[in-house]
């Protein structure tokens, strides 16, 4: 049981990590994300740093949608901007791999700042509309503008070069993909401490009396997009060099409802939700594959009758989710931890 | 954390004054308000009071800035401000509490406080991002001011870290009350502070209304219903009906104007509205 946590000073008190066990099993995060590529195999790395990737997205998603309330179905349309500029610069501008992903996420930005603009008059549902619409216009550019894009046949990507190293393999990538989405995570947990951060979470529990405390709505919802559209940039480009290959069907609109779903699962407005959230949905069909191999031998022809059902499966999870858990694993998480300070009285 | 006494650390903004001329407003044919004027001197409580529908919270509106009036101007400190947004009034020193608590729900009180300074600050995205050096020291000043200056004086340190949703209803007033004054108002407004609040909750309101007025040496605009505090706590009474002034003075004054017993009562016999008043006063 832990009675309280004194500080002396207002900076312990309102930093990111507040007690010993929270710096403990951050330590221990960390050290499993350093050792993991020495001991994992290559599908697993492979997984992990699509984790990543998608990490970095859901986490712009949660800024948009779980904090400043902004719902949006647009994030893969922003992730492809992000993509198809990674493949123009690396194919066409030739500039180096760290400075093209930064670009990836800055012309995202610009373009979900564009997007953004209509969300001063219209929330909810209607704003979700307008996303899609705006998805639904990029998508047409990407197929038409085929000196930039390549049309349908899309583009291919040359592999990421660091100092010299060629970056092709996940292994490789791995040590680039997930320290850019380590910063990006850390780069959201700091904003929510500070008046911007408070600024976006006032216009989404009450954006009228935001206004009346000084917070002008259309320049921080415009921030908002534009944030979370950078993230979804940057986890484009990160995309794009890990698939090396860009079509307009790279990110469909399913991909925009497989961000909305974990951010939901996860935990709206957490940000450790979209962490768990986007790991989540991205392992759990993997995991599912694995049960289904392992009843191979218990159930003949196995394979060919479970797949189908290991998909409901997942659909399944995802509404028992929504029912009996609607804030998401962050909840569970909260719970748990609620549990070990108690400890060893009940709540 | 809590250490220096609130008066020894409270800072001084300097009180402003309102003037409010010949304000009309009117939504399609019905009229809100017509040819409303009055003032709020410098460092006085000034209420404003009227039956339901009087056009008192039309009258909060518009000088906050949700509403823009079609005649007549705002004036603080002699500046006209009857055509500036909502924030351009917060950073003039406009401070407002809404009648039906406008907190944010998911946020713990000490956030909903500090959200109050907001156009005061100056941290932008990539600083808030990396959360080092000027972010930093910016959120560490406001958290030791908000602590020493607000928290202490309203006797709210034990529920800081709490959720708002989870306060009682008067808690809630406070913490509202809290965030006003983070906003380093210079005119603060009020609206029903006492509204739906039992006597022992009102009585703390009023001490704390008095000593912002006191400590802070602001001026106050309030919205109330409660005609035992108004007459209690107030400097200068104005009285709204049917979108307008019908009277205006010291509460003694207002108490004593016919018209303002016939708005109240239905008849024009100021004695009987003294007795209500009293009673009131005795009773709740």
């Amino acid at each position: 049981m832990r009675i309280a946590t004194a500080k002396e000073t207002y900076i312990a008190d309102e930093g990111l990590l507040v007690t010993s066990t929270q710096r403990a099993w951050m330590g221990v995060l960390l050290a499993m994300l350093v050792l993991a590529p020495f001991v994992l195999n290559q599908y697993w790395l492979y997984l992990a740093c699509l984790v990543a990737i998608n990490v970095a997205s859901a986490t712009g998603l949660n800024i948009l949608t779980g904090f400043t309330g902004l719902v949006s179905l647009g994030q893969a349309a922003f992730m492809a901007v992000g993509a198809y500029t990674v493949a123009f610069f690396e194919g066409q501008v030739g500039t180096p791999f760290l400075l093209n992903i930064l670009a990836a996420g800055l012309v995202s930005a610009l373009v979900g700042v564009l997007v953004g603009i209509p969300s001063l008059r219209v929330k909810g549902l209607y704003l979700a509309i307008a996303t899609i619409a705006a998805s639904v216009i990029l998508h047409f550019v990407f197929t038409h503008w085929v000196s930039v894009t390549g049309g349908v046949r899309g583009i291919n990507v040359a592999p990421a070069r660091l100092f010299g190293l060629e970056l092709a393999s996940p292994f490789a990538l791995y040590f680039v993909i997930v320290p850019i989405t380590c910063l990006m995570v850390l780069g959201a947990a700091n904003l929510f401490r500070t008046r911007i951060g408070r600024a976006f979470i006032a216009i989404r529990d009450r954006d009228i009396s935001a206004e009346v405390l000084g917070i002008p709505l259309l320049k921080y919802k415009l921030m908002s997009f534009a944030l979370s559209s950078f993230y979804a940039g940057v986890a484009g480009g990160m995309w794009a060099y890990f698939f090396r290959v860009v079509t307009p069907e790279s990110f469909p609109f399913a991909t925009s409802i497989f961000f909305l779903a974990a951010v939901i699962v996860g935990g709206l407005g957490t940000i450790i939700g979209s962490v768990l959230g986007a790991a989540f949905m991205t392992l759990v069909p993997e995991l599912l594959k694995y049960v289904v191999d392992w009843l191979a031998p218990i159930f003949p022809n196995a394979g060919a009758a479970l797949s189908p059902v290991r998909t409901i499966v997942f659909g399944a999870l995802i509404i028992l989710f929504l029912v009996f858990e609607p804030h998401g694993l962050a909840e569970m998480v909260r719970r748990a931890r609620r549990f070990f300070h108690l400890w060893p009285f009940r709540t | 954390m809590n250490a220096a006494p609130a008066s020894a650390a409270t800072p001084a903004p300097i009180a402003a004054h309102l003037a409010v001329d010949g304000l009309g407003l009117w939504f399609g044919g019905l009229r809100a308000l017509t040819d409303v004027s009055f003032e709020v001197k410098k460092g006085s409580i000034t209420a404003l009071i009227g039956p339901n529908g009087a056009g008192k919270t039309s009258l909060f509106n518009c000088i906050s800035g949700f509403y823009r009036p079609r005649a007549g101007a705002i004036r603080l400190d002699g500046v006209d401000i009857t055509r500036t947004h909502p924030p351009e009034r917060a950073k003039a020193g406009l401070a407002r509490t809404f009648q039906n608590i406008a907190l944010f729900k998911g946020m713990t009180v000490l956030d909903n406080i500090k959200l109050g300074r907001h156009a005061h600050m100056k941290t932008n995205l990539l600083q808030a991002l990396t959360y080092w050096g000027a972010a930093r020291a910016e959120e560490m000043e406001l958290r030791a001011e908000v602590e020493r200056q607000i928290i202490d004086f309203l006797e709210i340190d034990h529920i800081r870290n709490k959720p708002v949703a989870s306060l009682s209803y008067g808690l809630q007033k406070r913490v509202e009350l809290a965030r006003a004054l983070a906003m380093r108002p210079r005119l603060l407004m009020l609206d029903e502070p006492v509204a739906g609040m039992n006597r022992e909750e009102t009585e703390d309101m009023a001490r704390f209304i008095l000593d912002v007025k006191e400590e802070w040496g602001i001026s106050i605009l309030m919205v109330e219903h409660d005609m035992a505090m108004v007459m209690d706590i107030s400097d200068h009474v104005v009285v709204l009906n049917f979108g307008k002034v019908i009277a205006q003075g010291l509460p003694a004054e207002v108490q004593g104007n016919p018209e303002v017993a016939a708005a109240y009562l239905g008849s024009g016999d100021p004695a009987e509205l003294m007795r209500r008043l009293s009673g009131v006063g005795e009773a709740a």
